[in-house]
Formats: C-alpha cells, structure tokens, sequence
C-alpha cells in the first residue's frame, strides 16, 4: 500500500524464559493509513500488547521491520528512539499516571523531557486541558480522579508533545461502559480535529465497531483477518473473527450492550 | 536499687529520681550521637546501594547480571551474620580505620556494616513496588534513564522509602544498644554495666524506658510524614 503510514513487516517476537521460548509474534505485517483509527482485536495473550509495544520498541522484535512516515523505527539508535517516541503518543488501561505529580505535572512531564520553555508549557497544557475538558482538575493528583478522567489527563499526556502517532493500549479495557464511550468520543474528536493516526488494541469488538474504520484480528501471535470494520461484521472469514461476532450478537440481543 | 532487695514499685519509682537520670542522660547523648551518625550514613549508602541492586536487575533500567549478582550475594553475607558476630568481627576494621576498636565512632563502624545491607533490602523492596507500566509510560514519552530514576521512582515510592528508612533507624537503635556491651557506651553500656552486672535495675527500667520512647518518637515521626505525602497526593 503506497499510501501507508504506519508499516509494519515480518515482525517477529520470542519470548524467552528458563524452560520454553514462546513465540508471540509471528511474521506480522501491518498497513495503517494516515488519518484513520486501526482496530486490533483479539482474546488476551493473542499478542496484541507486544504488537504495539514493537510499534515504539517498548519491547524489542527479533526481526522484521516498522516504518512510521519515513523513519525506520527499528533501526533507530538510542537517541533517535527518544526523540521518535515523543512523536508517539501512548495510552494505557491502567492509566501509569505518575501519583506524585499533579494533572498539571504529569501532562508537563513530557514536555520537560522535550525541555520546552515554562510559558511555552504552561500555554500548552492550558490547551490541552480544554481539550480533554478537565480545566478545573489541573492541581487535582491522580488519586482525587475518577477512572475516566485519568484516562483523560493519559490522553492529553500522550498528545502534548504533538505526536503523529497515537498507541491505544485496552486504553478503554478498565472503564465502565458510560465512561467507556465518553473516552472513544473524546478519541475520535482527536482523530478528527488534529489528523492523528490511531491504532487501538482491545479485546472488546463493540470498541471497534464505534470507533475504528478498519481492523485487524489477531490470534497467536498472528493476524489472521484484515479488514473494513464493516468486512469483518458482516462477513467473517477465520474462526476467532466468527467466534468474537457471534459472543458479541449474543451479548447485544441479551441487552447487555445498551 | 535491686529487685532482690526492694519491691518492684519502689525500684520503679526510683527509676525516675534524679540520680538515676543523672547517669542515663549522658548515656542518652552518646546513643543519639551513634544513631544519628549511623543513620546518616546508612540512609546514604543504603539508598545507593538498593538503587544499584534494583538498576542492574534484569527487568532494570541498566541490567548488568554479574554486578547484580555480586551485590546480591555480598549483601546476603552481611545479612546472615548476627549483630554480635559483625560487631566482632568489624572491632579490627574499626582499628584499621580510626585506630581504636572501643568507644562511639568505633560502634558506628559496626552499626553501618550491619545496617546498609540490611536498609539496601528494604531500599529494594520499596523500589520494585512501582508498576512496570509507569516507567513504561515514562519511557514511551522519551525520558533518559536518569530522569526515570529521579523523578519517577524515587518520587513514586518515596513514602515506602521513608517507612523502610523508619524500620532502619529502629533497627540501628536496637543494635546500638547491644554495641553497648562491647565498650560503645550509651544506653546499651548502662544497660548492661549497672543493670545486669551490678543488679542495678532502677537504671535497667529508665533505660528501658528511653529506649521505648526514642523508638516511639521515631515511629511516630516516619509514619506521620509517609502519611502526609501519601494524604497529599490522596492515596489515602
């Protein structure tokens, strides 16, 4: 795909302990658009996590490659892996708010890194704030915030340094169901208003279906289905994409989706 | 006064006279004195040290199994030996070092040896309480390593790190008392001179009594302050 973004080929990843080595990626390659919201899905332990870990070598593949615009991820050196990580903003299920800072800290946390200029900071958060609508939280710690206003302050956290990239990590997976659809609004109004490109992994499809265009099912440390969201629903190829649909009809005609 | 020749209360009473605390007072001074010291440089080397054990561990920021191992395991030969059998054994290094193996100075050379390895463990234990996603988070964002030492994890659990830090000083106290009866005076010399050998146990009492004061003043200290940064940042 020419017009691609994000591109990932024959990654591969072992993992290692004293009695076996567990491969949990196998050869995966990945084509994300520029501008769109990539769904991963999957039941956990499919690979998902370190898929997207290979994506900011938060975990390091054995092989195979990841290119984001025109840098080779995977053969950046250590000072360059710094400066592209800020360009790629990432968010987590349980949050990792750092609790001995404020709202206001832990979003400058990233910039201080990036050794921005206090009013350059200051202006910036008082941005970002605006955006994820939590102006009145910015010297609330982490410990005074609900789970979905946490997942706010990650959010604006991860957008502060104005990355291209955003990683979602089950960022919705400890969420009540309300909660849940206010973050996704809040993912897809930063998809849309700043161009971001977004993958998101989880285990739970009806995220998908509201907030992704196209996805990916992985099982076993491969992606065995690529698709449109509406391919995938409509038409499921392998047996784990027709497994999820089908827990996913039953749960819906339970009621249990509102 | 004797428990063999007057009655538990009256031996307690006097516990209290002024004579009594006439001779515990200065003993008082001499023991501060080695905690205080001692703790400082426990505080110091222990933090060191513990930071090195977590930095070079394998899920660490800068792994180095051979360093991690060598600590490791000279950290567990300070650890097995009993208090008395490394104050023994340092009187020599005390010589070495100050060139006499009695008195105050000679006590802390012991009371460190015992105590940094012992507080490196707890330094430890603290330090690999934080979640592994929010140094992940950290490094996500493009931290150095340093910057994720100093201002994440040490940060992160610096309350753990003061009650472990609280659990230190009590221990430092206790042992400074047994270094006591090996020629380091203080509390521990009273203790031992007046209460035991000479059935002095009016003297026995106060100085039971002041050491469970400075270890209640002590707790109380290092609970209250990780209480107040854990409060601060409502995660109580």
């Amino acid at each position: 795909m020419e017009d691609c973004f994000i591109e990932v080929k024959g990654l591969w990843k072992t993992f290692h302990n004293k009695k076996e080595s567990v491969p949990v990626l196998k050869g995966i390659d990945l084509e994300v658009k520029k501008g769109e919201i990539y769904g991963i899905v999957g039941f956990s332990g499919a690979g998902k996590s370190t898929l997207v870990r290979c994506i900011n070598r938060l975990e390091e593949p054995d092989a195979g490659m990841v290119r984001i615009g025109d840098k080779i991820v995977t053969s950046l050196n250590k000072k360059e892996l710094d400066l592209q990580r800020s360009k790629i903003g990432m968010i987590f299920q349980q949050f990792n708010l750092f609790d001995s800072m404020t709202v206001y800290e832990n979003i400058a946390y990233p910039l201080r890194v990036k050794k921005w200029k206090k009013e350059d900071i200051h202006r910036r958060i008082d941005e970002l704030l605006d955006l994820v609508g939590l102006a009145d939280k910015k010297d609330a710690y982490p410990g005074q915030l609900s789970g979905g206003q946490k997942q706010r302050v990650g959010i604006a956290r991860a957008l502060a340094n104005e990355p291209d990239v955003l990683l979602s990590d089950e960022a919705t997976s400890a969420l009540d169901p309300q909660t849940t659809v206010s973050v996704l609004d809040l993912i897809k109004e930063i998809n849309q208003k700043l161009g971001l490109t977004i993958i998101l992994i989880t285990h739970e499809l009806e995220v998908i279906r509201y907030t992704c265009s196209r996805v990916a099912v992985m099982e076993n440390g491969e992606l065995l289905e690529k698709g449109s969201v509406r391919e995938i629903f409509e038409n499921p190829q392998c047996e784990t994409a027709k497994n999820f649909i089908s827990v996913y009809n039953k749960l819906r005609s339970s009621g249990w989706d509102g | 006064m004797s428990l063999y020749k007057y009655p538990f209360w009256e031996v307690l009473m006097h516990s209290f006279s002024k004579e009594v605390w006439e001779q515990v007072i200065p003993a008082l001074g001499e023991t501060m004195y080695m905690v205080v010291i001692s703790s400082v440089f426990v505080l110091l080397f222990g933090v060191i040290l513990g930071l090195v054990v977590v930095l070079t561990g394998k899920e660490g920021l800068f792994p180095c199994a051979p360093l991690h191992a060598v600590l490791g395991a000279i950290i567990n030969c300070f650890r097995s030996l009993p208090q008395v059998i490394i104050i023994i054994v340092m009187l020599p290094v005390a010589r070495l070092l100050l060139g006499q193996s009695y008195g105050s100075n000679a006590c802390i050379i012991s009371l460190i040896a015992s105590c940094v390895p012992m507080f490196a463990r707890l330094v430890e234990s603290s330090l690999l309480e934080i979640g592994k996603g929010k140094i992940e988070a950290a490094k996500a964002m493009g931290s150095s390593n340093a910057r994720i030492l100093f201002q994440i994890m040490l940060p992160e659990t610096l309350p753990s790190l003061i009650r472990s830090f609280t659990n230190a000083i009590v221990i430092v106290i206790s042992m400074t008392a047994l270094a006591g009866s090996f020629g380091a005076g203080g509390i521990g010399y009273i203790a031992v001179t007046f209460g035991y050998t000479r059935y002095q146990h009016d003297l026995l009492f106060a100085t039971i009594i002041v050491l469970i004061l400075i270890v209640q003043l002590v707790q109380l200290c290092g609970d209250a302050f990780s209480k107040m940064i854990l409060k601060k940042r409502h995660l109580i």
